[in-house]
């Protein structure tokens, strides 16, 4: 490269040296960023995949599913099995045990998610701006409640209910479920209603609020983006409950979901299409809640982790 | 400190208060049946003999001649059947009038006082009209806990084309026939795994075993006196010999995680050449809308060896009065016309009339004359797995025992003597 | 309508309510749905793990005192169930915070397409658990599974392999679906953490001549160990309790080598219905759950929190 020795070679070596260190410079730039894009890709994909293969699998005709080599891309696409499940005319057992645990899902999730919002954010404000004997102790017993593992409540659960004739009920649902998301609401909603002013309140006490009053006008409007985070985390994790659910429920009139879509497996081992529809269908509430309200569910979830 | 008292003190009073108002609200859930009408709950399976449609049109018959007597049918899968059944019934309070058994549990529902004796309660021509085997699936110590309702087992369905490419002519009839005609087609390379199984850690698995058992020696799995008789004899011969199958290579490997409708769609893909499946299992493989080889299943009865011609799992079920019914005496008539000659022989597509009589009658087997051939020879084969009251435990132990030994993880014999050493624990 | 009344009337409400009163009637309601729905079951459970109580066996119910408790210290299936349960949680929560931080500074970078990425990252653990398990499943179906499928197309695979019915295999393919919906939680927790970090912290490092990896592990990293942390702690902790995506995908099996300390509870109440056996593993199960949490509440208070 530098053939030619001239004179000012001494003089153009710094200079050299820093074009070639730009160029290096440049060059692992470029690298990192392909290798950065590379990942970034793969990521993509990672996440994507699976998603696509059990949409395709939901809209594939059920011969097209059992080939070898697999077809990714399905001879005859048809979304008969999302209207028989749905919305389609004379629906079979399996429809309607799946409509019933659509409405069971829905109704429990809502009830769950109100009943706990009210409850907890009242103890989260006390918890949060009141001073009384004993509090660390009931936070405590809060957040323990929060960390048992269902399997060492269920046995006793189930009894109990059964007792009171609530076994097979939404009800007995929305009762053992609030008692794990109260805690979690109170776990976020502390931490929101921690990081507002006590000033507030304290103002709108001075002018004749009660302290419901304060929590009512003052607390919700302003930590209103704190409790919609609190409650899309709250119908989330009451929509996905399992196993009380797999142990409480036993007919179509209190099946939810996940209950309902794993009672395809026995049922129809063949038709893989089938499940996957049913999958589709429990996914879409929770999945675009996350992607349409997605900053907030981010707080929420930042929110609880944050407090250590 | 006094006000830490006060405060726990206060919330225990709110909390009683709640307590009482939720109490007042949660009661009164009993519905009184309207004028005279008696509902009757039943807990069916969720499968394709019979089917929910199926259950429908013999309850129809039913309940056009009883008008008073309504009917509440629930469906569920079978691997929740039995824990749906006993946790129901728990302390005789349950929903259920009438619940379907599977052929193992009489003993254990007996005991736990879950079902009714109603051997006293059966007529004569359903003891004499009715198979057998199909009130052995029913009895326990000598009496009858219910009315046979399903007469099944497994039967051996074979790829006629597959074998015909492989040089074999005629359809197996040893288990060592088996093996020869799996290596036959292995040899030519018409598919990887020649035999596919229903080996799932669930019951599915104990049923291949079972049947298997019986062809090579006896499944005569408890004895008498209660002491463990499969970890010998024909248990060891057929467990030895689902893993020689495993070891060559002739039984796809997936079979540990597969139930009986993976196997259904295995053969249905042209995947493998010979397996052992329900009746159901003929209509599932030759469904052209499902099947890639369909017309080309064939149906045989279940192979024997040696000195046995064929041997068959009893797969019977039968419907069950609880103890807990309000009303016995039509929930068993309901049992009764369910298994009468006439229900019976409504859908023969998917299950054989449990009676006698119905396989000689020419517009019942017209269908298909050669299964019912065939099924007719098969059912006078069939062994029963062990009915004791502790079998869900037993069969769970045995499920993982012979998972562990096709999985190479013990010897066969290591593996049943193990659940032969557990067994009083597990009668406990 | 007395004079008395209508004098006092005034006073009683100028006066607030005292603080503890006030507290009290805001609790009150949640320690009705809370504590009470699990108090009493959790009491209830005490008393039952004490005796022999099985659903099959009515009106047979003798004292065993702590016989419950021994039995399962004593017994090999329990050691081994909660053996496959700690390898369940360490492999996958170290998967999960490994790839989760490599996600976390991924998103972090100024790429044109990050926001795609972002945006798209949360999905994965949106999807209900047991539709995760089922998709799961289906794509590591030995015969029809996407997985086989790819790798064979892909020449990495020479015939189709069977995964979740493999003893050595199945653990894995659980860990495998449990990683892809969890790490995108853990990616999220840590990128909000990481954008907290003043960036001229780190601009000074590298100006002071530290390279990229050298600004991480000594700027970046101690910053967001406490978050790290607190991510540790709620995984584990969900780890060890693991029922539904195992339930579902494998039961459990094969030969139980997927059969955790939750579901191995699960099967002695439910199918084996020895309720008073299955109390007393519910305790132990709360145990280890609990001593878990103090352990990691103590390793949190060291670092300062």
């Amino acid at each position: 490269m530098a053939s030619v020795v001239s004179p000012g070679a001494t003089a153009e070596g710094p200079r050299l040296g820093v074009r070639r260190t730009r160029a290096s410079v440049r060059a692992r730039r470029l690298l990192r960023a392909a290798f950065l894009y590379a990942a970034m890709v793969v990521a993509l994909v990672v996440v994507l995949a699976p998603f696509a293969w059990l949409l395709i699998s939901s809209v594939a005709a059920p011969v097209d599913l059992l080939e070898r080599p697999l077809r990714w891309i399905p001879a005859h696409v048809g979304f008969d099995r999302f209207s028989a499940l749905t919305v389609g005319a004379s629906p079979d057992d399996t429809s309607l045990g799946f409509r019933a645990a659509l409405v069971n899902s829905s109704l429990v999730a809502t009830t769950v998610t109100v009943v706990s919002m009210i409850v907890g954010t009242l103890a989260a404000y006390a918890f949060a701006r009141l001073r009384f004997p004993g509090r660390g102790w009931l936070i405590l017993a809060f957040m323990a409640t929060y960390m048992l593992p269902p399997i060492a409540l269920v046995v006793p659960l189930y009894q109990i209910m059964s007792t009171l004739g609530l076994r097979d009920t939404p009800l007995a649902l929305m009762i053992i479920y609030s008692s794990f998301v109260t805690p979690f609401v109170i776990w976020i909603m502390r931490g929101y209603i921690d990081s507002i002013s006590p000033e507030l309140d304290d103002a709108a006490r001075v002018d004749g609020c009660s302290r419901l009053g304060a929590l009512w006008r003052v607390i919700v409007p302003v930590a209103a983006p704190g409790l919609l985070s609190t409650a899309l985390l709250a119908f989330l994790l009451a929509w996905d409950e399992f196993l009380y659910a797999l142990i409480m429920t036993q007919t179509n009139a209190s099946k939810t979901l996940p209950i309902a879509i794993t009672d395809f497996i026995g049922r129809h081992g063949v038709d893989f299409g089938l499940l996957a529809t049913g999958g589709v269908i429990a996914a879409i509430p929770p999945v675009l809640i996350a992607f349409v309200f997605q900053r907030y569910i981010v707080a929420g979830l930042t929110a609880g982790s944050v407090k250590g | 400190m006094r006000n830490g008292h006060h405060l726990v003190g206060r919330l225990a009073a709110l909390a009683v208060v709640a307590i009482l108002a939720a109490a007042c609200t949660g009661s009164g859930s009993s519905s009184p049946t309207p004028g005279g009408t008696i509902e009757l709950h039943a807990l069916f399976m969720k499968q394709a003999a019979y089917s929910d449609t199926d259950v429908q049109n013999m309850t129809k018959a039913f309940t056009d001649a009883h008008p008073n007597i309504k009917i509440v049918p629930d469906f569920v899968a079978y691997e929740s059947l039995h824990d749906k059944t006993v946790t129901d019934q728990v302390g005789g309070q349950g929903s259920y009038d009438l619940v379907l058994i599977d052929t193992p549990w009489p003993a254990e529902f007996a005991k736990a006082g879950i079902v009714q004796d109603i051997t006293d309660k059966i007529p004569a021509d359903f003891k004499s009209g009715i198979f057998d085997s199909a009130w052995t699936a029913a009895t326990y110590n000598g009496r009858i806990y219910g009315v046979p309702w399903i007469n099944d087992t497994k039967f051996f369905y074979y790829n006629k084309q597959m074998l015909t490419a492989a040089g074999i002519t005629s359809a197996p009839k040893t288990w060592d026939d088996v093996l020869a005609a799996a290596r036959a087609v292995k040899a030519k390379g018409l598919v990887q795994y020649p035999l596919v199984w229903s080996w799932k850690q669930v019951e599915a698995v104990i049923c291949d075993w079972t049947e298997l058992a019986g062809a090579m020696g006896g499944a005569d799995f408890i004895d008498a006196n209660g002491n463990a008789k499969f970890n010998t004899g024909g248990g060891l011969a057929a467990l030895k010999f689902m893993k020689q199958t495993l070891d060559e290579g002739l039984s796809n490997p997936a079979s540990l995680g597969f139930i009986e409708d993976d196997v259904n769609a295995t053969m249905s893909a042209g995947q493998a050449a010979m397996a052992l499946n329900w009746t159901y299992g003929y209509s599932v493989m030759n469904d052209t809308s499902k099947s890639k080889v369909a017309g080309q299943i064939m149906v045989v009865p279940a192979p024997g060896q040696g000195t046995t011609t064929s041997a068959g799992v009893n797969g019977g079920m039968s419907i069950a009065v609880t103890k807990s019914s309000k009303h016995p005496d039509e929930a068993l008539q309901y049992a009764l016309a369910l298994a009468s000659e006439q229900s019976q022989e409504m859908d023969t597509a998917n299950a054989f009339p449990m009676w006698k009589a119905s396989f000689d009658k020419a517009d019942v087997t017209k269908a298909n004359p050669d299964f019912f051939a065939a099924a007719k020879v098969q059912f006078d084969h069939l062994v029963a797995r062990p009915i004791v009251p502790y079998y869900s435990k037993l069969s769970s132990a045995l499920q993982v025992a012979i998972q562990n030994a096709l999985a190479g993880k013990m010897s066969p014999e290591d593996a049943l003597n193990g659940v032969a050493s557990k067994l009083p624990d597990l009668q406990k | 309508m007395s004079s008395m009344a209508t004098a006092l009337r005034p006073r009683r409400w100028r006066r607030p309510w005292p603080e503890s009163w006030v507290a009290a009637a805001f609790i009150a309601p949640a320690t009705v749905v809370v504590l009470l729905v699990v108090l009493v079951p959790l009491v209830r459970a005490a008393w039952m793990s004490l005796f022999d109580i099985s659903l099959v066996r009515p009106g047979d119910e003798p004292f065993v005192g702590l016989g419950n408790y021994l039995d399962q210290l004593t017994s090999p299936d329990f050691w081994a169930a909660t053996g496959r349960a700690f390898f369940f949680t360490i492999v996958s929560t170290a998967l999960e915070l490994a790839l989760g931080l490599g996600l976390a500074l991924l998103m972090d970078q100024p790429l044109r397409l990050r926001w795609l990425l972002r945006s798209l990252i949360i999905l994965p653990w949106a999807l209900p658990t047991v539709v995760n398990a089922l998709m799961w499943r289906w794509i590591d179906n030995a015969e029809y599974g996407a997985l086989n499928a790819l790798l064979t197309q892909l020449g990495l695979i020479h015939q189709y392999q069977v995964w979740l019915s493999n003893t050595d295999l199945a653990m894995w393919m659980v860990i495998l679906a449990d990683v892809w919906k969890m790490t995108p939680l853990v990616a999220i927790l840590l990128l909000a953490a990481l954008q907290s970090v003043d960036r001229e912290l780190i601009e000074a490092a590298q100006v002071d001549g530290a390279s990229s990896l050298q600004a991480f592990a000594r700027i970046l990293l101690p910053l967001i160990t406490p978050v790290i942390l607190v991510v540790l702690v709620l995984r584990t902790m969900e780890a060890f309790k693991v029922f539904d995506i195992i339930w579902i995908m494998t039961g459990g099996g094969p030969a139980n080598s997927t059969q955790t300390i939750a579901i191995y509870a699960y099967q002695t109440a439910y199918q084996g219905f020895d309720f008073g056996r299955g109390a007393a593993l519910g305790y132990l199960i709360a145990l280890i759950i609990m001593a878990l949490a103090a352990v990691y509440l103590r390793l949190l208070g060291r670092t300062g929190r």
